[in-house]
């Protein structure tokens, strides 16, 4: 196990450190309270550097946190000590997309609320119990946003406005590429 | 969000930020997941209660196994609704449930389910679920559907399979084994990530067997590897290997390192990067090797991305301090990051720098460090203080600017831990450099002048105490060390005290001045610092005389302690007020290395019943208790030393038995623990024979026997021998265990009143010279060794003969002659020919023993030892080397 590249955690939180989305993959934060001052910790660490046009990184209790923030939101991602730092920096980069195209292009905090479903699906196919799902931001949001279109379900079975909602993020989306 | 008329200052509390989930609260949401029980289920709304549940749950908050049980038992409801992005939360929420057993069964028929759906998303997700919430026993009947997911023609469903076979690996390994077929067939996907998680998994089925993973590597570094990810683990692998075959390929060229380097010129960085670390990281790497990883990490250095830098500069420091040459190239663009906003970067190049600079380039070097430390943040400046200690001891003839640099940063604001970190440096370098030592005890005395803490307050004037008085000119330290008697707390003014009072037992001058100041003292208002001003007095003659201070007294003043402070502290613990004083020479000298031994065995917990349980605690104390109250052995004396347990018999046999030797000062006891692993049998009368025919100097004196050994709780019978006072003697022993068995009927646990007299053979036992050695540690083995003088120091040197590596040999002889290792030097670094080692101990008879041995690699294997033995006793010395010779 301990060859295969893992993920510690991954963390969105807003601008002043407080959680938005939060995924632990490791024991190494037993409680809550653990989890929240590690947050903290990163939080402190990372908020005075511009980790805006590049992701930023750093290291510290032995760990190293990649971290880009956007607006009011920041992304970080976490691995152990000897982890391959590009490998941490391809995930943030997968699930900082991601959200950006989930969000298509309105990436702020309360954005993020409204679509909290989405991000917590986005975490769920990125790491799967620390180990790497999937880092293509691309094939990230289309498995998380292949919501609401059951192939299985007749599309009787859709309402127009779910149906009219499917077509709107299809061009957006399709705007944004 | 929509009222641009509310002014910014006035209310902040109206301009809370719009969230969908403010003021939500967990029973209204309990509440809310009634919705999950309608009959006419609206997917959207229960949507939004599972997100609202997942929010809570992420927020921290704990739900009750109530509470929990109810979610979940409703959110089974919604595998009736056909919605998809419903089922997708349904997925997520179940699994952050984590429920139990029982509750798994009521979701395992619809997951099963999914997991044969035409659907991908559902095949995928379905599979995810069920195997992190299943136990083993579910596993057998999903295996064939995960088998065949594993081959899936969808990436997503083959890689949810794969991930979930790594996970459960852990658990149900052979199960997970059976499924290598469809997994091998998985690594040559054309699906980048279902490549990488195919090849995780078909590692972890084989890393126990080191032929199939060389194979595995060697096939697939000529094959062709798509995903990034996937010949990063291979890199990974591949350096396992090498690792592994490096002890028997003995020359020529590394197997596996033209893949390492045809990975420099792989397109993805992260490829390029694992394979620059993985060569860096070669055992016993050549610069010839090296050169192409410098290159790509040099390039990195100059990369826009912070983390490609990172990586680079991290990686390049670890190789800066086996082979700072290498790294010199470099030195250019380390440099320029010394001014890079990522401070943990400039940190890095720093200290990298420092790593590889020479003697010219120091005082550049520490004019840009002064500029920098002023910016970054504590945790960085103690690194920079630890590289710049280091430059220092390299290069003593620098040591004036460097020393003025900690000078500086110490006088400059910080927090305790870069506070010790600077004043720790000052001190090693006083200590290594002698022209270092009055600037730097100047430095210290103006740092205590204005010190915040005191604990380093204390430190220094200890420090101060044993250094100041060798120096030129005492009396200059006299005024700082008073000063503190002032201005300062109880704690710093007793050290204070202690200092002053050394300076007086030192320096006979200064005799008259400090018995002055130390009479001031007796008017403080801390009852300890007057105790020590009247004790100092006293004891140094303070009635005025100026008499030269006595040997003995300084030892017993200043002297320092040869007992484990931990020893010490148990004895005072374990002493009852009584009409015996306490007496300081019966505290045990051992160091207690057992706690240690303890932390590391749990991985070896002892299986079923045939593993002996634990004997009686093994501590010294313990084992003097024991047989202080054992009549037999009263007179013996006081207990030199017990040695650890050694197993005379295999692991799960029928009887366990183990064997501690007790040392005195003419006797040896044998405290044999035994235990009785068959629970149809009682035995009694339990004795050892021992045969010491082959151990002239022993004669057995008195035995113990066990009275009576019941099953599985154990026991212990002694045996007692004579030898010559003092002497070392040593013997080999055979022992047979010795007993009448009685049969227990298991139902009532009865014993047969009638026995039968068996016998049972154990091995054989030792009594070797490190038996007669205590593990005794000093603080500060070259004071040690300078103040025990080379009256009978016995040099030699010794030719080890072939051994596996350096380390191994240095082990070997730390083992023979049962010392203990001081200062770390037990620690052999990798690849290094020469090592000097230096052990401590007592010699029986209270004689103190210093050895310092220093190995060197003659040829490729074969080692060769100096042995430089100081003690007390020249017997002793020439006895040390005996033990070598002999062992």
């Amino acid at each position: 196990m301990e060859l295969c590249p893992l993920i510690k955690n991954i963390l969105l939180l807003d601008s002043e450190g407080k959680r938005i989305a939060v995924k632990y993959y490791s024991d190494d934060w037993p409680t809550n309270s653990a989890k929240e001052a590690f947050e903290k910790a990163v939080f402190a660490k990372t908020q005075k550097t511009n980790a805006r046009t590049e992701a930023e990184i750093t290291m510290f209790d032995n760990y190293i946190v990649v971290y880009k923030f956007v607006q009011d939101l920041h992304f970080f991602v976490t691995g152990g000590e000897n982890e391959n730092e590009i490998i941490l920096a391809t995930v943030l980069q997968g699930f900082f997309d991601a959200v950006g195209l989930l969000l298509r292009g309105n990436e702020d905090k309360k954005e993020a609320l409204e679509n909290l479903d989405l991000i917590l699906l986005c975490l769920d196919e990125i790491v799967d119990g620390g180990v790497i799902l999937e880092t293509d931001a691309n094939v990230i949001a289309g498995k998380v946003d292949s919501h609401s279109m059951d192939a299985g379900a007749p599309l009787s079975e859709q309402t127009i406005t779910q149906a009219l909602a499917t077509a709107r993020e299809h061009l957006a989306r399709s705007l944004l590429q | 969000m929509a009222q641009p008329l509310v002014k910014k200052d006035d209310d902040r509390d109206e301009e809370v930020e719009y969230s969908p989930f403010f003021g939500i609260e967990k029973g209204a949401v309990l509440q809310e997941a009634r919705v999950f029980n309608d009959p006419q289920l609206d997917p959207q709304r229960c949507s939004q209660v599972i997100t609202k549940l997942l929010y809570l749950l992420n927020q921290g908050e704990a739900f009750t196994k109530v509470e929990a049980t109810e979610v979940f038992f409703s959110v089974t409801k919604l595998f009736q609704s056909k919605d998809l992005g419903l089922r997708r939360m349904v997925y997520v929420m179940i699994k952050e449930l984590s429920p139990s057993a029982d509750e798994v069964i009521m979701v395992t028929s619809s997951l099963m389910k999914d997991m044969t759906s035409k659907t991908d998303m559902y095949r995928a997700n379905a599979i995810r679920v069920l195997c992190r919430i299943t136990d083993g026993t579910l596993l057998t009947q999903i295996e064939r559907y995960l088998k065949q997911a594993i081959v899936d023609k969808n990436p997503v469903v083959s890689s949810a399979a794969l991930v979930s076979g790594i996970h459960l690996l852990q658990t149900n390994p052979e199960i997970v084994k059976r499924w290598s077929n469809e997994v091998q067939e998985a690594v040559q996907s054309r699906a980048a990530l279902v490549q990488f998680h195919a090849l995780a998994l078909l590692h972890q089925i084989r890393q126990n067997d080191r032929l199939a993973v060389n194979k595995l590597v060697s096939s697939l570094t000529r094959g062709s590897v798509r995903s990034p990810l996937a010949q990063c683990l291979l890199i990974r692998y591949t350096s396992q290997v090498i690792r592994e075959s490096a002890n028997n390929t003995q020359t020529g060229d590394r197997p596996f390192y033209d893949f390492l380097e045809g990975c420099l010129r792989h397109k993805a960085e992260m490829v390029i990067f694992e394979a620059a670390r993985a060569i860096t990281e070669l055992n016993g790497v050549t610069s010839r090797e090296l050169t192409p990883a410098i290159t790509v990490l040099q390039l990195f250095l100059s990369s826009s991305k912070p983390v490609l830098r990172f990586a680079a500069v991290r990686t390049l420091n670890k190789v800066a301090m086996t082979h700072p040459t290498a790294v010199t190239n470099c030195n250019i663009d380390m440099e320029s990051l010394i001014s890079d906003q990522n401070r943990s970067i400039a940190t890095l190049a720093i200290t990298t720098l420092l790593k590889t600079g020479n003697e010219s380039s120091v005082d550049r070097l520490m004019k840009q460090i002064t500029n920098f430390m002023s910016d970054i943040a504590d945790e960085f400046k103690i690194v920079v203080v630890e590289a710049i200690r280091s430059l220092c001891l390299k290069f003593p003839l620098k040591h004036r600017s460097l020393m003025n640099f900690l000078s500086n940063i110490l006088r400059e604001e910080g927090g305790f831990e870069y506070k010790k970190a600077i004043v720790d440096s000052i001190v090693i370098l006083i200590r290594d450099i002698p022209e270092a030592k009055e600037t730097g005890l100047l430095h210290l005395c103006e740092f205590i002048e204005d010190c915040e803490f005191t604990y380093l307050s204390t430190q220094i004037l200890h420090f101060l105490g044993i250094e100041g008085p060798k120096t030129s000119d005492p009396s200059k330290y006299i005024r700082y060390i008073y000063n503190r008697v002032h201005l300062e707390n109880a704690t710093v003014r007793a050290g204070a005290v202690s200092t002053l009072a050394k300076f007086g037992a030192m320096v006979d001058g200064l005799k008259p001045r400090i018995f002055v100041l130390l009479r001031r003292c007796l008017f403080d208002t801390d009852d300890e610092v007057r105790d020590r001003a009247t004790l100092y007095l006293n004891t140094l003659g303070g009635d005025g005389a100026v008499v030269e201070t006595g040997a003995d007294v300084k030892e017993f003043l200043f002297g320092s302690l040869d007992i484990p402070l931990v020893n010490l502290e148990n004895s005072l613990k374990n002493y009852e007020p009584s009409e015996k004083p306490f007496d300081i020479n019966f505290v045990p000298k051992e160091v207690k290395t057992q706690p240690l031994a303890e932390k590391k065995a749990p991985g070896k917990k002892p299986t079923g019943l045939g593993a002996p349980p634990p004997g009686p605690p093994s501590t010294v104390d313990a084992y003097e208790k024991l047989l202080s109250s054992i009549p037999e052995f009263s007179n013996f004396g006081k207990l030199f030393k017990s040695s650890a347990p050694v197993e005379l018999t295999e692991a799960e046999t029928e009887y366990a038995v183990n064997v501690v030797k007790h040392i005195f000062d003419s006797h040896v006891v044998f405290q044999y623990n035994c235990t009785n692993t068959i629970p149809e049998q009682l035995l009694e009368n339990v004795t050892v024979l021992v045969d010491g025919s082959e151990a002239e100097e022993f004669s057995e004196v008195a035995s113990k026997p066990l009275r009576s050994l019941p099953y599985d709780s154990p026991g212990q019978t002694f045996v007692a021998f004579e030898k010559p006072e003092g002497v070392p003697a040593v013997g080999k022993f055979s022992n047979m265990l010795r007993f009448i068995v009685k049969e227990v009927d298991p139902s009532t646990g009865e014993a047969e009143d009638d026995g039968v007299e068996d016998e049972y053979q154990l091995e054989d036992l030792e009594v070797v010279a490190a038996d007669y050695i205590l593990k005794v540690g000093v603080s500060n083995f070259r004071n040690a060794w300078e103040s025990m003088g080379a009256d009978f120091e016995r040099v030699d040197e010794y030719g080890l003969g072939p051994r596996d590596s350096l380390a191994e040999a240095v082990n070997a002889v730390i083992d023979l002659l049962g010392m203990q290792p001081c200062e770390g030097t037990e620690v052999v670094s990798p690849n290094s020919r020469s090592h000097t080692c230096l052990l401590s101990g007592v010699y029986i008879g209270n004689v103190k023993v210093l050895v310092r041995l220093q190995f060197g690699l003659d040829g490729p294997k074969d080692v060769a030892m100096k042995l430089a033995v100081r003690s007390e006793d020249e017997t002793v010395s020439d006895a040390i080397h005996e033990i070598v010779a002999s062992g």
